[in-house]
């Protein structure tokens, strides 16, 4: 992770913790000048899935558990990272491409699918628990 | 998110207010189950006043026209915004669902 850390808090694996943590992110974003379009649609919609992933699949919904969440933004991009107790997945192998006709009218399915189309890099990789890390350039 | 549910006709419109996502995409599954409970077969969601929606949302959105289908009814939408727009055309749902730039052109529609 980058220096300057603007955001590093640690939260209950629990849904309903998610759009809190994507409006503080969002403020940072837009205090950094980033697009509209960013701001309104690329980072929340990742960041929404990344957390999620984590608090469902991640962590498996299991109370108890937490979440590290790690937001480095500046004039240039935005690097997030979501951290859960995990064993971590093979990100190439669970992308599916949901707009196949035998995947379109899967209820899932789209999460990963969603994270690198509107992110600029995805990566996973094992920290203390299991990393996802989100990175946006500015436009 | 808050839901505001109103009859025009025989079609039920339900406005989101808000992000449509993991946290609280089940509102809108059981609104919308309980109103086909009730008889409904008409149904339109209108996004005039939405914010962004994940792929929880976008799915249970999916799953709610399938129900819809199988009773004979239809589920469409209304006011997508352009992100959401880009939205469901990255996930190529734009050919899944009948999309109306206004409530009115979907109330016509049905």
């Amino acid at each position: 992770m980058p220096s300057n850390v603007a955001l590093d808090i640690r939260i209950p694996s629990d849904v309903q913790q998610i759009e809190d943590i994507v409006a503080q992110v969002v403020r940072r974003c837009r205090a950094c000048h980033f697009a509209g379009r960013q701001l309104s649609l690329n980072v929340p919609v990742a960041l929404t899935e990344a957390l999620s992933n984590a608090i469902l699949r991640g962590n498996g919904d299991l109370a108890g558990r937490s979440i590290r969440v790690r937001a480095d933004v500046d004039e240039r991009r935005v690097v997030m990272e979501v951290e859960d107790e995990g064993i971590g997945f093979d990100l190439e192998a669970c992308t599916e491409d949901p707009t196949t006709p035998e995947n379109l009218e899967r209820e899932d399915g789209r999460g990963l699918f969603l994270m690198r189309s509107l992110m600029d890099r995805v990566e996973r990789f094992k920290g203390e628990g299991n990393v996802v890390r989100l990175t946006l350039i500015r436009r | 998110m808050s839901l505001q549910v109103t009859k025009q006709g025989e079609v039920v419109v339900i406005e989101v207010d808000g992000q449509l996502i993991v946290g609280n995409r089940q509102e809108l599954k059981q609104r919308v189950l309980d109103e086909a409970e009730g008889g409904a077969r008409k149904i339109l969601v209108d996004f005039a006043k939405a914010g962004y929606i994940d792929s929880s949302g976008l799915g249970v959105l999916v799953s709610l026209a399938k129900r819809m289908r199988e009773l004979g009814g239809d589920l469409r939408l209304a006011n997508l915004n352009d992100d959401l727009q880009t939205l469901f055309e990255l996930t190529k749902l734009d050919s899944l669902f009948q999309i109306a730039d206004t409530r009115e052109r979907a109330l016509e529609s049905f």
